[in-house]
């Protein structure tokens, strides 16, 4: 550690970063544009200037970028040095001469980095006189607006865009005091991370244009700790609300996780909890139309209560939470619960994570991915399946080239760049199809599944000769192996990612071995939000379900829709007498419900969910929803328990009762409890306000109804109030609490440096969430029968699931955005394979017509089917000519 | 006694005096024009609405009785979906009209606003909404700010340069 002086006062710094950084770190105030704590600093903007002092005795000094200078021990500087305030004043007016006068029509407003910095500047008049710069704007599809006046030209946007996410539709065109930053053309930005935009751009130039049809400033934003539902990483995000809208999804910064940036599938799948197809009263439909007048709640519990002297089949969910799911096993009990998913994605996820707990292979961060110095990903097409870990992987490409340079330090981005050119960590890709990180790959192999397999046992057996050997590997697959042996061996930090996406346990297990053979990190991909809770907590596929479902038994049906799951959904729910569907959607499986119970959302209920890694993380309740029946899930079950007079549920008053009641049950999941600090956690006697202190409207929005302000409702489930009364973000909560960032003068979410031990460092009071899954200490579980070669069979058509990042996840296709970027239904045949535009694709229950579309890369043999848009898939299928 | 005296026709001598007392109701009280009462909307000189929903002067508001919803029409221009002051609470300190950047909210001069319903003091934006300038006539925030409307695009507000031409190499 260093010690520098700025304004005449001793901190202590890290000499391996800039000032800037340092200066935030000790949470001091000083402008800027350009740096990014994930980016690193170019000094294009000039706005951080301070006056840097030779000695004790120089009073004279010189001007200096901080985000361009290191923080070099005994290196003395000033902040308020007049002639560096009045350099930045300048700055900030020059940025300000072609500003549009646009605040009040600035989605920006109101978290505004450029009006933070000018009010920090003190720049409060315009003195130019001269007419200002304008720009046409462009239509950059279904996700972001462009506003292309309110540029300061930081360059934020396309050294995100282009530079840290890969992107290559946005740019910066242009000359002198014209510079553009767009797309060549009109037309949607085709980066699935494009969304990180809005928060990237210190201005208004890149606003949520799915927030604009519903816009509130943030001041307004109802807000609570949250985490993505739509992908199996559990990144943490706040979504807020306003007046029973959910507006918009924000990054919730997790170092370990999403650290600054999300991908456009969580942040903008969130409209179905503003659907028109939410269920919002309880409702019992009969007669053939399915007519249904609403239940109150009570009644509807009534009619449900009886059933519970019969036999009742639970069928629970991975996108449930781990309290709900527990709920449903309470009430039915462990052999009459269900997972919900099919036999195959059981069988999936019950390897991964036998896998996780069994071998010695401890599951890595995203934070972790993003430092290893080799890769091999298996089978997993990332950017479609868990974005965030494709982005990660794009920074790990970084990793090695930059270790190497010496002399230069990290933060210097733009001569790091420079320096490694394209110079790359070894990435090793083999997948069923070509991915958007292919050219991160050194090397790499297109395959079916079996041969992915067989690659991957092939490199463990190089690596550990206890690993068993592999017989009949083409040459060129042998000589690939031992070359990512080589690396693997020689690597410090190695991390193989694998997952369940391409639906074989083989690749499952080859991945485990090689990370067991070089004491890799094994990255394991899941489906849903909560496959790995669900997986936790026990329990058989629905095929077991429908064994253990006696004709006239009550089956309930928890946040899950069956026909989204198994062609047998039908047979399944016709053989029940009575069918409860617990869910917050109207979908296929609600239809055929005798009574339809309405859940809560993620936004409208609290719980946990358990992300890849097996970290439990606690999401909270954003709003309360009002003039329906909505409840949690849990709740509705308790309820249910308690009126057929049941003991178990008697005491869970509020969620922590239910996570006591899971933690006594299950001592293995007890650290669930430990997620977030409980409901009785209180701040100086307070709970959190949910609203900023700033909220608007408080005595109007509702007096169209009554002029009486309500009553905030209370919440017995978590430590945070429905209202503005409480802990303000502006004290020291611990980081499962922090609701949203801001701090007085810095109204964006650069706030963030107030909440952070130090920039880039955990939050305050460390990283929230809990690991429930360990590696296991025996001996090491080798996996002693890799699969044969595939080998294709006359008229049998192996099928590749393809996932999308728009398009595979159900809830997120209910914002008409997601649905816009989603492809059409198709199949993927070879070249060979092509018999014709559209083909009839049958096998196993399944049948369609499809068009078409052509990979060179698919062996002859295998078919692909996109996950999520045609139904679910059959292993095998026979394709003929429409 | 002379005291007595002299103040007895001090107070005769008031009967004569110009009386300040004005008979209201009956009366109606001459109020200056920036008198802080009963809040209109205004519109611009074109004779359309001038808020654009910016949120501010519901921000502003002390007793936060202002509340609305901003929308967009077909041609660009914001607007409140609904703009609702709730006047039973309203304290008529103006910082609505201070903070407002278009001069769309205005307080004026009437006051007479006794109702026996609490919840007639709700006012919607469609008993807010007047049809003149009010104090401030001539002003139009679309014609000075940066977003383009239908009939005013890019480089068309008043002092505003024709777009840039990003294909142009011209030093
Ligand atoms: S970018 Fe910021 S300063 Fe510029 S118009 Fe928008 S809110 Fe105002
Ligand atoms: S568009 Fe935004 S991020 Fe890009 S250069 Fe302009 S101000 Fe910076
Ligand atoms: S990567 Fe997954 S968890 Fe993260 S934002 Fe995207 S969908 Fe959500
Ligand atoms: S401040 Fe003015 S423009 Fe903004 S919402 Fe209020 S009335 Fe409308
Ligand atoms: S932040 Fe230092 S020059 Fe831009």
């Amino acid at each position: 550690m260093a010690t520098i002086v700025v304004d005449g006062r001793p901190y202590e710094a890290d000499p391996a970063r800039n000032l800037l950084d340092v200066c935030l770190s000790h949470k001091l105030d000083l402008p800027y544009f350009c740096w990014h704590p994930a980016m690193g600093s170019v000094g294009a903007c000039r706005q951080c200037a301070v006056k840097q002092f030779k000695d004790e005795n120089d009073t004279r000094g010189r001007l200096v970028m901080a985000c361009m200078t290191p923080a070099a021990d005994g290196a003395r500087f000033s902040i308020a040095d007049p002639e560096a305030k009045a350099f930045r004043a300048s700055v900030i007016e020059w940025l300000m001469l072609n500003h549009p006068h646009d605040c009040p029509v600035c989605d920006e407003g109101s978290e505004c980095h450029l009006q933070d910095m000018t009010v920090m500047t003190g720049h409060n008049e315009r003195r130019f006189r001269f007419p200002k710069r304008s720009y046409v704007n462009q239509d950059l599809g279904p996700f972001v607006n462009h506003e292309m006046n309110r540029c300061i030209q930081c360059y934020r946007c396309v050294r995100f865009y282009r530079d840290y996410a890969g992107g290559a539709d946005l740019d910066v065109f242009g000359v002198h005091d014209g510079l553009y930053f767009g797309r060549a053309g009109d037309g949607t930005l085709e980066s699935e991370y494009a969304g990180n935009l809005v928060e990237v751009c210190p201005t208004g130039v890149f606003t949520d244009k799915t927030l604009k049809r519903h816009y509130a400033r943030k001041w307004d934003l109802q807000t609570a700790p949250s985490i993505c539902v739509h992908c199996s990483l559990g990144c943490n995000v706040i979504p807020g609300e306003r007046a029973g809208e959910l507006r918009r999804i924000r990054n919730r910064y997790n170092r370990e996780i999403n650290g600054h940036f999300l991908c456009d599938r969580g942040r903008y799948g969130y409209e179905f909890v503003n659907d028109e197809r939410r269920v919002r009263r309880a409702l019992a439909p009969h007669g053939p139309d399915r007519s249904a007048d609403p239940l109150d709640p009570n009644e509807a519990i009534a009619r449900v209560a009886p059933l519970l002297a019969g036999r009742v089949v639970g069928i629970g969910s991975p996108r449930a939470s781990l309290e709900a799911n527990f709920a449903l096993q309470t009430l039915v009990g462990p052999d009459r619960f269900f997972q919900g998913i099919s036999t195959r994605d059981k069988r999936l996820v019950d390897t991964a994570l036998a896998l996780l707990r069994e071998g010695p292979s401890r599951a890595p961060t995203l934070h972790e991915v993003e430092r290893a110095d080799a890769v091999l990903v298996l089978g997993e097409d990332a950017p479609n399946t868990a974005p965030r870990l494709a982005l990660a992987l794009r920074q790990t490409a970084g990793v090695v080239p930059r270790q190497a340079v010496a002399g230069i330090p990290r933060w210097h981005d733009n001569a790091v760049r420079e320096l490694i050119q394209d110079a790359k960590t070894p990435i090793y890709l083999a997948t069923p199809v070509a991915t958007r990180i292919d050219d991160l790959a050194r090397r790499g192999q297109h395959a079916p599944p079996e041969e992915i397999a067989r690659l991957g046992f092939a490199v463990a057996h190089a690596l550990n000769a206890d690993a068993p050997p592999v017989g009949g590997l083409a040459p060129e697959v042998a000589a690939l192996a031992e070359e990512i042996a080589g690396v693997l061996r020689a690597a410090e930090r190695p991390v193989v990612v694998t997952g369940t996406s391409c639906g074989s346990e083989a690749v499952l297990r080859a991945a485990a071995q090689v990370a067991w053979a070089c004491g890799a990190g094994l990255c394991c991909v899941l489906p849903e939000c909560n496959s790995m809770g669900l997986a936790l907590l026990g329990g058989g596929s629905l095929d077991d379900a429908a064994r253990a479902l006696s004709d006239g038994d009550t089956l309930i049906v928890l946040e899950n829709d069956l026909y989204e799951r198994t062609t047998a959904a039908d047979a399944l729910l016709a053989r029940a007498g009575h069918v409860v569907v617990v869910d917050h959607l109207a979908h296929a499986t609600g239809a055929r419900a005798h009574t339809l119970l309405p859940a809560g959302t993620f936004a409208e209920s609290d719980g946990t969910l358990v992300n890849n890694e097996g970290r439990a993380q606690r999401f909270f309740q954003v709003f309360a929803p009002s003039g329906h029946s909505i409840r949690e899930s849990w709740r509705w079950l308790r309820d249910v328990m308690n009126a057929a007079g049941r003991a178990e549920a008697a005491g869970w008053h509020a969620l922590d009762d239910v996570i006591a009641a899971l933690a006594a049950a299950r001592p293995d999941l007890a650290g669930v409890r430990d997620a977030a600090p409980s409901a009785a956690w209180r701040f100086a006697g307070n709970k959190v306000a949910r609203l900023p202190h700033r909220a608007t409207g408080r005595t109007a929005l509702h007096a169209d109804r009554s002029v009486h302000e309500p009553r905030a409702v209370p919440d017995p489930d978590a430590p945070f109030n429905f209202s503005m009364e409480g802990a303000g973000v502006e004290l020291p909560l611990p980081a499962a609490l922090v609701p949203r960032f801001w701090s007085p003068g810095w109204n964006s979410e650069q706030a963030l440096h107030r909440f952070q031990e130090e920039v880039e460092g955990p939050l305050r009071g460390g990283t929230p969430g809990v690991r429930l899954v360990a590696p296991g200490a025996g001996p090491i579980p080798w996996w002693r029968d890799p699969p044969g070669p595939f080998r294709r069979r006359e008229g049998e058509w192996r099928v590749v699931p393809l996932h999308h990042v728009f398009g595979s996840d159900p809830l997120s296709m209910l914002s008409p955005g997601v649905a816009q970027r989603a492809p059409a239904p198709y199949v993927a045949l070879a070249p060979a394979d092509a018999l014709g535009a559209a083909v009839v694709v049958t096998g196993e229950g399944f049948a369609a017509t499809l068009p078409v579309r052509v990979l060179p890369e698919l062996t002859p043999g295998t078919a692909g089917l996109p996950v999520g848009l045609v139904g679910p898939l059959p292993a095998v299928v026979e394709v003929k000519p429409a | 006694m002379w005291s007595a005296l002299r103040t007895i026709w001090r107070v005769f001598l008031h009967l004569f005096e110009k009386k300040p007392t004005i008979e209201y109701p009956e009366v109606k009280p001459k109020l200056p024009p920036r008198y802080r009462g009963r809040i209109v909307l205004t519109r611009d000189p074109d004779g359309l609405e001038r808020c654009v929903a910016c949120y501010l002067c519901s921000a502003a508001c002390p007793v936060d009785c202002i509340a609305l919803q901003m929308a967009e029409a077909p041609d660009g221009r914001r607007y409140p979906a609904f703009f609702r002051i709730n006047f039973s609470r309203c304290i008529f300190c103006g910082f609505c009209e201070e903070a407002c950047p278009t001069y769309a909210i205005q307080l004026t001069p009437d006051f007479e606003m006794s109702e026996y319903r609490r919840g007639a003091m709700v006012y919607e934006k469609e008993d807010l909404t007047v049809d003149g300038q009010g104090k401030y006539p001539g002003y139009n925030f679309y014609r000075v700010a940066g977003l383009a409307i239908a009939g005013k695009g890019k480089g068309e507000a008043e002092g505003e340069r024709a777009p840039i031409d990003v294909r142009g190499l011209l030093p």
